[in-house]
């Protein structure tokens, strides 16, 4: 079967001759560069924000934090943490995206009432995908096995080597770092119906790494 | 009967004299109070510095006795909503072992008609109220302040 199509293959690039097979070939590099120049277009801030419901509520959140503006000027913007870098990962992301186009013709969260609302659900879906890939987003600028724990501050130094000994990863303990975190259990006056303490501060999902 | 000016009209009349003077004296003087500003009103502001918080630190000692301790730590980007207080992160009965924090005091755990809760009441929420944390600024003025006896 597969022999007679790569024979029909052969016989239709033979007929058409190597001119065009040249020209067929250039122009499906094209086409490649073209396909991903679109792909690329959608993974910007400005692209993201193009939604209001994304430039109301969680980039105005974003930009009183550490990763909008700090001293050095290196930044994250939102493709960065929320967009794999590696191409198959991305691709599937993209795929998914089509989920958050859907929500946005329907106005699931368009207002601030609505989003609030949702705040809790999504972030637990942000927060679950990071756990899964070992915040491999994050690491995408952070390698950890670069820290210098003497330029960290004592409780920083101290909590990171004790986090990855147990086998942590970096949104075990920092959630909340770029947006605003959604209500969260702390059994402090009456329930919020927010995040329990478990969903929280989960525990180590791999095992503890070599001492 | 002619009256001629009695005494002690002379007296009040002679202390409104004096009162005249001593305030055309004090309208022409020059002000002597200095002021913290150090320049006029209207001059330009000076800029102010930057003051970093101190970074992380042992435990600050008390300087009263009721004295909310000050916050050894840097506190930037930490943040007290409706949602979320970042402080008992750490510092609630439930996380300070793992974090290596102080924990709340007792004190903090009475409701306003001073019945005991289970944890913080909802009148303490807000931490910064009372604690602060601290800056590298110096004293504006220089004092020889000492703790009570029983804080030396």
């Amino acid at each position: 079967m597969m022999k007679k199509w790569r024979d029909m293959l052969w016989q239709g690039i033979k007929r058409a001759g190597p001119v065009m097979a040249a020209l067929l070939f250039v122009s499906g590099i094209l086409f490649w560069g073209a396909f991903n120049t679109a792909m690329e277009w959608t993974n910007r801030e400005e692209f993201c924000i193009s939604c209001h419901e994304m430039q109301e509520n969680v980039f105005k959140e974003y930009r009183n934090t550490i990763h909008y503006q700090n001293r050095s000027g290196v930044r994250a913007t939102c493709p960065d943490c929320h967009v794999p870098k590696d191409w198959t990962h991305k691709i599937m992301r993209k795929i998914q995206a089509s989920n958050e186009l859907f929500h946005h013709v329907l106005g699931s969260v368009n207002t601030p009432e609505k989003f609030n609302a949702k705040r809790l659900e999504l972030a637990k879906h942000e927060w679950e995908r990071m756990k899964g890939n070992d915040s491999r987003e994050c690491r995408n600028c952070h390698d950890y096995t670069y820290f210098d724990y003497a330029e960290q501050r004592n409780r920083s130094a101290n909590l990171h080597q004790s986090g990855f000994t147990a086998g942590k990863t970096c949104i075990d303990c920092h959630k909340g770092i770029a947006h605003s975190l959604p209500a969260v259990e702390q059994s402090v006056g009456v329930e919020k119906g927010g995040a329990t303490q478990q969903e929280f501060h989960p525990p180590a999902a791999k095992p503890p790494a070599e001492k | 009967m002619k009256k001629s000016i009695g005494s002690r009209t002379r007296s009040i009349a002679a202390l409104f004299g004096l009162l005249a003077m001593a305030a055309a004296a004090v309208q022409a003087a020059e002000p002597v109070v200095s002021t913290l500003r150090g320049r006029a009103v209207s001059a330009p502001e000076v800029d102010s510095q930057v003051f970093r918080q101190m970074r992380d630190q042992p435990p600050i000692a008390r300087d009263f006795v009721q004295q909310p301790p000050l916050i050894p730590h840097v506190t930037e980007g930490y943040n007290i909503t409706v949602n979320f207080n970042k402080c008992l992160d750490c510092h609630a009965w439930s996380r300070y072992k793992e974090m290596g924090a102080t924990k709340v005091s007792l004190t903090h755990f009475k409701d306003r008609e001073g019945t005991e809760l289970s944890n913080i009441s909802p009148r303490r929420y807000f931490c910064t109220q009372c604690h602060v944390p601290q800056t590298d600024a110096k004293p504006l003025v220089r004092n020889t302040f000492k703790p009570a006896e029983g804080l030396r």
